[in-house]
């Protein structure tokens, strides 16, 4: 019977996203196929991370209602599946942005995310680049329900070179699983259970091992920076650039961001779902700490040229060069005083200690400006 | 009196150890098993007496066992799951406490069918006398031939070990558990891979609850055809049911699943009735995750036909007016209960267990537990009621292991069946610090409502 169905086994599964079919090979989860796609039928990621082994699975984002199970046992699925981690079956139906279902849940999953998150993009690192920005941008509703004091940790110093700031981690465990799998010792991991889980070294201590600063590079959002580009610059205002150097520890491949001649930061190179990239022959690029760190001149880096950026169009080059500053100001636009997300250089509320960070207006979503063409039209 | 085949002897004076068990028959079916059956016969009798895992979901043991895979050359486990933390069980704990060699001659036969040489009990960690007693068990059985090498001479080899959980609920979910029981710390995994493909050490493994690897002594020793006459329907055999709460009886009790729920409850052979005459108001009847029944929806189904102790009759209405067997915690609660703080407690004890990794679990939890103190302390606003709702239908469903749903669950009915006790609470937050909302006149047992 087994031998059977392997003879019968198309080498190809057919599977439908959102209406559109695709032929993957089997294995392939219905995530990667929908990539294979493109387009708006992608379903969003905070978790799964590619080159990481095991990840996936938790954040819940990429939540979808799969409408028919296979040609051979249509029933749906019950339940809404992560579809990061549920390989595609032969005739298998997926919705994505199709399924009320899917996309109510992932509303909810934005809201659990956001609750706890101190929404301090404006003094954030990471922003521009922040996955979980993209995603409440993209999914999330304006404002929060969430009337009680938000959730804080005690400071923990990694060290010299990686930053924590523990409040805006969103338990995605990719910084865990790299750190299994690039380096020989993992020496941080998640302490604590539920509610109270924390990414921390135990006994405080200095995660220095040559492969870690990929933690930084994974983290979807900025609960692990670089802590040599430190408010250093907004990375909208830098300029990558591909560039090269001969490492004997690391493929010395790397992102260079750079204002004017100086180099601010290296980070490895992305691919569009901002994933370190997987080169043609097989290999991840992951970098060493000492390209990370301690290569911050131009004349340590043959450089290729400007790196090509399309998915987070902030950070595209020249992005901002010669841009016209809006004669109207937000609230004449808005109709309202700006909320946090676009207030990045007014001094915030966020600055001042005797507000609470609950007290705050969430971001802004897109939402609130589809209610403004509407209210224009 | 009804049928009993677990507890029948563990009353009997010495039944703990290894001789008084055999001399009131033990082993016998071990021997019958290993010396009669192949294997797959024990498989094939365990599927005919239909009998469903004891340990929550009630999935059929013997199609469990049968997904079992079996590549050549990698070893096969057994893991017993003895975890039971579930608010409201604790008859694990007396079945391994009063009669442990039911439970290691169980394992034995089960681990025969299976093929496991090497078999774990992994066991709450507050249960530390109880792995006394099993070690006891294991070692009694190990020196009378029953386990170690070549066991009567069959060529089957098998030993039991037991291990200590550190006491946290979520290790009693199976993929967690396995996690636990390879030193990790106790994560649900991500399904598929299910343990039956990959398991303890990514080998095929099968995790069963302690009660359901017990009845498959009296199986053996009955036939399964024998076992699936008792009871009713799809609920074969006895089960244990552990009631607690306010009644004049709590206890570990055997039933057939074929007694009504008012029986049981009013019954002096099991529960004895609510305590100091008060009247019933509202029961759990199958451990904190399933879902909470007022007391006119618990004797009688919304169609007003009897409730019967049975995992069918029990789930009669699905969530809106039925619950779930569930793992037998069996909690009543009289009049003088309050819903809202009864459910709070519980919404602060799954916030407490969740184990983070999942967003909706993680967050969710902790959320509803922040507004039930919140309604608890009298400050509570009646938009609470409608975002309790939110929340925990953004929770079901939606998460890696069932906790996030035991979680929503307890919530989503006490709303749906006392709404009304809920809104009581804002409106008179004074009063409802010193008395409690009383029977909702729906929760009236008399008279039943359409
Ligand atoms: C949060 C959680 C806790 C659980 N705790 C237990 C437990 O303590 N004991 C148990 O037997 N099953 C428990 N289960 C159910 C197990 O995952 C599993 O379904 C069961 O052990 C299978 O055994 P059975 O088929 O014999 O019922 C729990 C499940 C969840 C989701
Ligand atoms: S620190 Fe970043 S990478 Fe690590 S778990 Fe938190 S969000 Fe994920
Ligand atoms: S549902 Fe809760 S307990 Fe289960 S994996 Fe998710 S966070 Fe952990
Ligand atoms: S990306 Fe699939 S669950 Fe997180």
């Amino acid at each position: 019977m087994a031998e059977e169905i392997k003879q019968e086994a198309p080498k190809k599964f057919k599977v439908t996203i959102d209406n559109i079919s695709i032929e993957v090979p089997p294995g392939t989860t219905i995530l990667n196929a929908a990539r294979m796609i493109g387009g708006d039928i992608v379903p969003p990621t905070m978790c799964y991370y590619t080159p990481l082994k095991e990840s996936g699975g938790k954040c819940r984002t990429c939540l979808v209602e799969v409408s028919k199970g296979s040609d051979k046992d249509p029933r749906p699925m019950p339940k809404l599946v992560a579809s990061c981690r549920t390989t595609v079956m032969d005739g298998m139906e997926v919705k994505n942005i199709t399924s009320e279902r899917a996309l109510h849940a992932r509303q909810g999953v934005v809201e659990f995310l956001l609750i706890n998150h101190p929404l301090d993009c404006p003094i954030c690192d990471q922003a521009g680049e922040c996955d979980l920005q993209d995603l409440s941008y993209g999914h999330g509703e304006e404002g929060s329900r969430l009337d009680f004091p938000k959730r804080t940790f005690t400071k923990h110093d990694l060290g010299p070179y990686i930053q924590l700031h523990m409040t805006r981690c969103i338990m995605c465990y990719r910084c865990v699983f790299a750190a299994d799998q690039l380096t020989e010792k993992r020496e941080h991991g998640v302490l604590d259970r539920g509610y109270h889980s924390e990414i921390a070294t135990y006994i405080e201590k200095a995660l220095t091992n040559d492969f870690i600063g990929n933690v930084i590079d994974v983290c979807p959002v900025g609960a692990l920076t670089d802590k040599t580009f430190r408010f250093k610059n907004r990375v909208w205002f830098t300029r990558p650039e591909d560039a090269h150097r001969d490492c004997d520890k690391c493929c010395g491949k790397v992102t260079l961001w750079k204002r004017g001649d100086e180099v601010l930061r290296v980070t490895a190179r992305k691919d569009q779902w901002n994933e370190v990239q997987t080169y043609e022959d097989g290999t991840v690029g992951w970098i060493c700490n000492e390209c990370r760190f301690e290569k911050k001149n131009t004349s340590d880096w043959i450089i290729e040229g400007p790196t090509k950026v399309s998915r987070h169009s902030v950070k595209s080059v020249n992005h901002y060069i010669n841009m016209l500053k809006p004669k109207e100001t937000i609230p004449e636009v808005m109709g309202r005083n700006p909320k946090l997300l676009l207030d990045i250089h007014s001094v915030s509320e966020v600055n001042d200690p005797s507000i609470h960070l609950s007290k705050i207006n969430g971001p802004a979503t897109s939402k609130t400006f589809n209610k403004l063409i509407e209210n224009k039209e | 009196m009804g049928v009993k085949l677990l507890l029948e002897k563990a009353h009997v004076e010495g039944i703990r150890t290894y001789e008084v068990y055999r001399r009131e028959g033990g082993y016998r079916a071990a021997e019958k098993a290993l010396k009669t059956m192949s294997p797959d016969d024990v498989v094939e009798e365990v599927k005919k007496s239909g009998l469903r895992g004891r340990g929550g979901a009630g999935f059929p043991t013997g199609l469990k066992w049968s997904f079992l895979a079996k590549p050549e050359g990698i070893p096969r486990h057994l893991v017993c799951n003895a975890d039971e933390s579930e608010p409201g069980t604790f008859k694990d704990r007396y079945l391994m406490e009063y009669i442990p060699h039911l439970l290691i001659e169980g394992l034995i036969i089960s681990s025969y069918a299976l093929g496991s040489n090497n078999t774990y009990i992994y066991i709450r960690g507050e249960y530390a006398w109880i792995v006394d007693i099993l070690e006891q068990a294991i070692q009694e059985a190990k020196n009378n031939g029953w386990l170690g090498k070549n066991i009567l001479s069959t060529g089957f080899d098998c030993e039991i070990y037991v291990q200590r959980g550190a006491g946290a609920y979520i290790c009693g979910e199976e993929t967690a558990l396995l996690e636990s029981l390879e030193g990790k710390r106790g994560n649900p995994r991500i399904k598929p891979p299910f343990p039956a493909v990959q398991g303890l050490w990514n080998r095929p493994t099968v995790v069963n609850n302690v009660e359901t690897l017990s009845a498959v002594v009296p199986i053996i020793n009955i036939t399964g055809e024998e076992y699936a006459k008792i009871g009713v329907g799809r609920s074969t055999g006895t089960k244990l049911i552990s009631a607690c709460g306010n009644i004049n009886k709590p206890g570990v009790y055997e039933i057939d699943m074929t007694i009504s729920v008012e029986e049981f409850i009013y019954s002096d052979e099991w529960c004895g009735g609510i305590k100091n005459g008060k009247r019933l108001k509202a029961c759990i009847p199958g451990g904190s995750s399933v879902p909470i029944l007022p007391a006119n929806l618990l004797l009688k189904t919304a169609k007003g036909e009897t409730r019967y102790m049975n995992y069918e009759s029990l789930n009669d209405g699905g969530f809106v007016s039925g619950s779930m067997m569930g793992s037998g915690g069996f909690i009543v609660l009289d009049e003088d209960q309050c819903i809202v703080k009864h459910t709070a407690t519980l919404a602060h004890f799954y916030r407490h267990e969740s184990c983070g990794q999942c967003s909706p679990c993680r967050e969710g939890t902790s959320w509803m537990d922040k507004i039930f103190q919140r309604l608890e302390s009298g400050k509570g606003k009646m938009s609470d009621i409608d975002l309790l709702w939110h929340i925990q239908f953004n929770i079901d469903g939606n998460t890696i292991c069932p906790l996030g749903d035991a979680a929503a669950w307890p919530v989503a009915a006490a709303i749906r069946h006392f709404r009304d006790e809920f809104e009581w609470h804002i409106t008179h937050a004074e009063e409802a610090q010193k008395r409690n909302y009383g029977l909702a006149h729906y929760a009236d047992p008399l008279p039943i409502v359409q």
